[in-house]
């Protein structure tokens, strides 16, 4: 055992880079850092990658989908927008991995499935990673290096990533709340056989728990302030969750979906009672139930980078970001995976990015790692080039097809600069730091559900925002697109 | 800290005229995570001339107007709002607010903002006094 430990890459040092983490944020970070030549070390905690699909092991089936046949060629860049799963390479076999190991069954990969195509993607390319290794601290030195504790010894470095997921079980401020199990201590779904359970929180994480026991509990309610937004959801992969304990709150199935202040909850002699005021319909509520469990979310553990000046939001749940996904106490403390969605962007008319899902924050990781690169390690990292001739019809495909502008719309951008570089860059990187004259190419969504490109024009430092109209089949290639494309510049 | 920092949120909105006449249930409903926005010293919070923003009430922290006919801006702090006359005639704001300090805010996403105003009259009706007091400054 001693033997194999000594064998882990990685030892306590000195490194340009260290990245905390082996989830897919993580994995993502490391290949892309790889990629730009950015010498970095890999820590996790956990055994091998992936560690969140097996500590919580509820997540029996994803909601983003990956589908094994789509209108693009698996392995293509195109592919990659029907593939929400997988990493992202540049190699072509070491792309669209998580279809590979799909059994084809629903369209949404299992949590098997899923960590299956993580392993995959770490041991092929591969991925180094210095598992049972724990973060355990931070400082910063009077140089501005960083140095983090674990509980291997201390990593010093220029830059830290972490990739530590948003996983911490988190309850908000009810009096009683913390005497029941939070939604990570679920029992089995047929633990809860006719029994009436009341479900704390209204999210993903409730939903997914009054659908899992749709089948076996006598009644369940879901209290929360706030009340479901139907329209968002609708449009989200999250509606899996929430559509059918969603109906049968609609149709009277017994299950119901209060808009509530929850203000106490107390044990009684065979159960719990919870007590609340009603929200949009006001009123007070007293229900007597079997069981409580308490679905309010995650926090990502910060440990004390708070005292480095991170701070956070999403009511101290989640740190918050520059576009570039930096602490805006800035000085290289980055963050990948799911706290990315700390950088919300411009979320015009309410639409937040991809962020939090793997879909998203790969294509984070990467602009990411360049930023990292020339920022703090003076790496100059390659871009395309774009013949001043082919500017428009290259836009044009851009808005059409790139993964990156459909996963993360309104979010991240192709920006192509006077003199034809071209770089996909977070929009609001774009439109608020100086720069020279550029295009850039964004796809964006409003409330109703209607999907169109954005033109932004930076000219003597002002930019102007031109929105294209909308397509039947999104294809945005023709001449009426060329047209208002070429008027916009 | 996440406890507290739910709390402090919900005592915030509660210290604020705006919301002065809201009960602790309405509170936590407006409350919302999703809401929440955090910005740094100097980053633009509205962006004159780029549409799809939202309403932003300033819980923390310092921010200015900035319009670019170069007259003196004008300074936002605690308890005050911007961003509703684009948000409520849909056009593109036509100032720049800046964040002059780090700044904690909450920001109503302009398509949800007409469900809130008539699910909260009190708020409604406070914003509209503002707006009017706006109005009777600007005609002085």
């Amino acid at each position: 055992m001693a033997a194999a430990r000594d064998e882990r890459p990685f030892p306590p040092g000195d490194y340009p880079v260290v990245v905390v983490g082996s989830g897919p944020g993580g994995l993502q970070a490391s290949y892309c850092l790889a990629r730009l030549g950015v010498e970095h070390a890999v820590v996790s905690a956990d055994e091998r990658p992936g560690g969140m699909f097996r500590l919580y092991p509820i997540f029996e089936r994803l909601l983003s989908w990956s589908k094994p046949d789509a209108p693009a060629e698996r392995g293509t860049r195109a592919y990659e927008w029907f593939d929400h799963n997988s990493l992202l390479a540049e190699e072509p076999e070491h792309q669209a991995l998580v279809p590979a190991f799909m059994d084809r069954s629903f369209m949404v990969p299992s949590r098997a499935e899923m960590e299956a195509g993580l392993a995959a993607f770490a041991e092929r390319v591969p991925i180094r990673v210095r598992h049972g290794c724990r973060w355990e601290g931070t400082r910063r030195e009077d140089d501005g290096g960083l140095v983090l504790a674990t509980s291997d010894g201390e990593y010093r470095c220029r830059a830290a990533v972490f990739a530590v997921g948003t996983t911490t079980p988190w309850r908000s401020a009810i009096p009683g709340i913390e005497d029941v199990p939070h939604y990570v201590e679920t029992g089995r779904p047929q633990d809860y056989e006719s029994r009436r359970v009341f479900v704390v929180g209204k999210r993903n994480s409730g939903f997914e728990i009054a659908d899992g026991l749709l089948p076996w509990a006598r009644q369940i309610v879901l209290g929360s302030p706030r009340p479901v937004q139907t329209s968002v959801i609708a449009l989200a992969t999250v509606r899996v969750r929430y559509l059918q304990p969603y109906e049968d709150f609609g149709l009277g199935g017994g299950t119901f979906a209060l808009d509530l202040a929850v203000e106490r909850i107390e044990r009684t002699g065979g159960g719990w009672r919870v007590v609340g005021q009603g929200t949009t319909r006001p009123g007070a509520v007293d229900l007597e139930v079997d069981d409580v469990i308490a679905a309010t979310g995650f926090t990502t553990p910060l440990l004390d980078l708070p005292g480095l000046g991170v701070r956070t939001v999403s009511q101290g749940r989640i740190p918050a970001l520059t576009p570039f996904w930096e602490s805006q106490a800035g000085s290289g403390i980055y963050f990948a995976g799911n706290a990315t969605q700390g950088a919300p962007g411009l979320r015009k008319h309410g639409v937040g990015a991809s962020s939090p899902a793997v879909h998203g924050f790969r294509y984070n990781a990467r602009v990411m790692a360049r930023h990292l690169a020339e920022t703090h390690l003076a790496v100059a990292a390659p871009r395309e080039r774009v013949d001043p001739d082919g500017l428009v019809p290259y836009l044009l495909e851009e808005v059409s097809s790139a993964p990156e502008l459909w996963a993360q719309k309104s979010y991240l951008a192709r920006a192509v600069a006077a003199d034809g570089t071209s770089e996909i860059v977070p929009l609001a990187a774009f439109v608020d730091e100086s720069g020279p004259d550029a295009v850039a190419v964004a796809v964006e969504m409003n409330a109703e559900g209607d999907v169109y490109p954005a033109v932004y024009v930076r000219r003597g430092g002002e930019v102007a925002e031109r929105l294209l109209p909308s397509h039947q089949l999104n294809d945005f290639r023709g001449p009426e697109y060329e047209r208002e494309l070429r008027a916009a510049l | 800290m996440s406890v507290n920092a739910r709390d402090e949120l919900v005592r915030s909105l509660a210290g604020l005229a705006l919301f002065a006449d809201l009960g602790d249930p309405a509170l936590e409903a407006i409350a919302d995570p999703d809401w929440e926005r955090s910005f740094g010293e100097s980053e633009r919070v509205l962006r004159r001339g780029l549409s799809g923003g939202g309403l932003f009430v300033i819980l923390d922290g310092e921010a200015a107007v900035e319009i670019p006919d170069g007259s003196e801006p004008r300074r936002l702090r605690r308890g005050d709002f911007f961003g509703e006359v684009s948000t409520l005639l849909v056009c593109k704001p036509t100032a720049d607010v800046v964040a002059r300090t780090p700044l904690h805010c909450l920001e109503i996403p302009g398509p949800q903002l007409e469900a809130f105003l008539l699910q909260y009259p009190h708020v409604t009706y406070r914003m509209l006094q503002t707006v009017t007091r706006r109005l009777r400054d600007l005609l002085e």
